[in-house]
């Protein structure tokens, strides 16, 4: 098993490319808790990873004590994580001209300032043991842009500068910190789009087909074992072609 | 030496990983000139002594504790 004896935090891990990455990390060996905001996400969680000895977390993202709370239980239970992988993101799209500082703002906290929140929480246990891995999940919106997102866009591109500086702080204990960019997956959050720019979105992926959260958690894995060692700062593109960096 | 001294010393060679005691460390040594550390081991350093010493080092302060006699004055004075 890849990450046998390992503890794997991820967040926003009820549904979606979150559970499937929680999945994957599960049975390549892990101790995995997700995290939700609300206790019936939490509880879902917990269903499909009890069977793997992991369990699901409410947090709150862009609540400190909320984090903190987290921090403090894992402490007593699980032990902290050497993985964590920062997946809960929204989007409030419109376009800019009729963007409210709220719609901005949500998303700017949850998107962006809750991966330094969670990090620097996190790094701590992480420095100790000279070992672990942070993995951000961005998005090809915040290399490529799109109209109507660019709170979203802005938060994504955000993150990987962040992710290129932290890097640099920590490599020297032994721990990397990359981003994963997925293109259009299949999930609740592609879902929603309008026919003709599904087909539209198709034209521009040479793989002609939108993404499975699989590919994305299949990425996460690589990075996050021992596979990814010697990779650290990265941006990792799954997105079919439609973006090439 | 004092308990504080002597903990606060232990710390230190643990953190840095020095190949002196505890005992044999100086008071006068500065962290980064004389023992080597860089930016991130002296950030550790204070949270080792904010974790020793149950207490919390705020950023201002941590910035002004830059040898081993000055880590001992800040926890025998705030501790």
């Amino acid at each position: 098993m890849q990450l046998e004896q390992q503890v794997a935090l991820v967040t926003g891990a009820s549904r979606g490319i979150g559970k499937s990455i929680a999945e994957t990390l599960a049975q390549a060996g892990a101790v995995v808790i997700g995290t939700a905001t609300s206790e019936s996400g939490a509880g879902a969680i917990s269903d499909y990873l009890s069977a793997y000895g992991g369990q699901g977390r409410v947090l709150d993202v862009t609540d400190d004590d909320s984090v903190q709370q987290l921090v403090t239980g894992l402490k007593e239970a699980s032990g902290l994580p050497q993985i964590l992988v920062n997946n809960a993101g929204i989007t409030e799209d419109k376009l800019l001209m009729r963007m409210s500082a709220t719609d901005w703002q949500r998303v700017l906290d949850t998107n962006l300032s809750a991966i330094y929140r969670m990090s620097k929480a996190f790094i701590r246990g992480m420095m100790k043991t000279r070992n672990g891995r942070i993995i951000n999940i961005g998005s090809v919106i915040g290399s490529m842009g799109n109209a109507g997102q660019s709170n979203y866009a802005a938060a994504k591109a955000g993150l990987i500068g962040f992710s290129k500086a932290l890097a640099q702080e920590v490599g020297a204990r032994g721990i990397t910190v990359n981003v994963v960019a997925p293109g259009y997956i299949q999930t609740d959050m592609t879902a929603d789009l309008p026919e003709d720019q599904k087909t539209a979105l198709l034209d521009k992926i040479p793989l002609q087909k939108l993404g499975e959260t699989d590919d994305i958690a299949r990425a996460v894995l690589f990075l996050a074992a021992e596979s990814g060692r010697y990779i650290t700062g990265e941006t990792l593109h799954v997105n079919g072609g439609m973006y090439m960096a | 030496m004092s308990d504080i001294e002597n903990k606060v010393k232990e710390i230190v060679v643990e953190q840095l990983d020095l190949d002196v005691s505890a005992s044999e460390l100086n008071n006068s040594a500065s962290f980064v000139d004389d023992l080597g550390a860089d930016s991130l081991d002296t950030v550790e350093l204070v949270m080792a002594l904010e974790e020793e010493f149950e207490c919390e080092i705020p950023e201002e302060d941590a910035e002004k504790i830059t040898t081993v006699q000055q880590a001992i004055d800040y926890v025998t004075a705030n501790v």
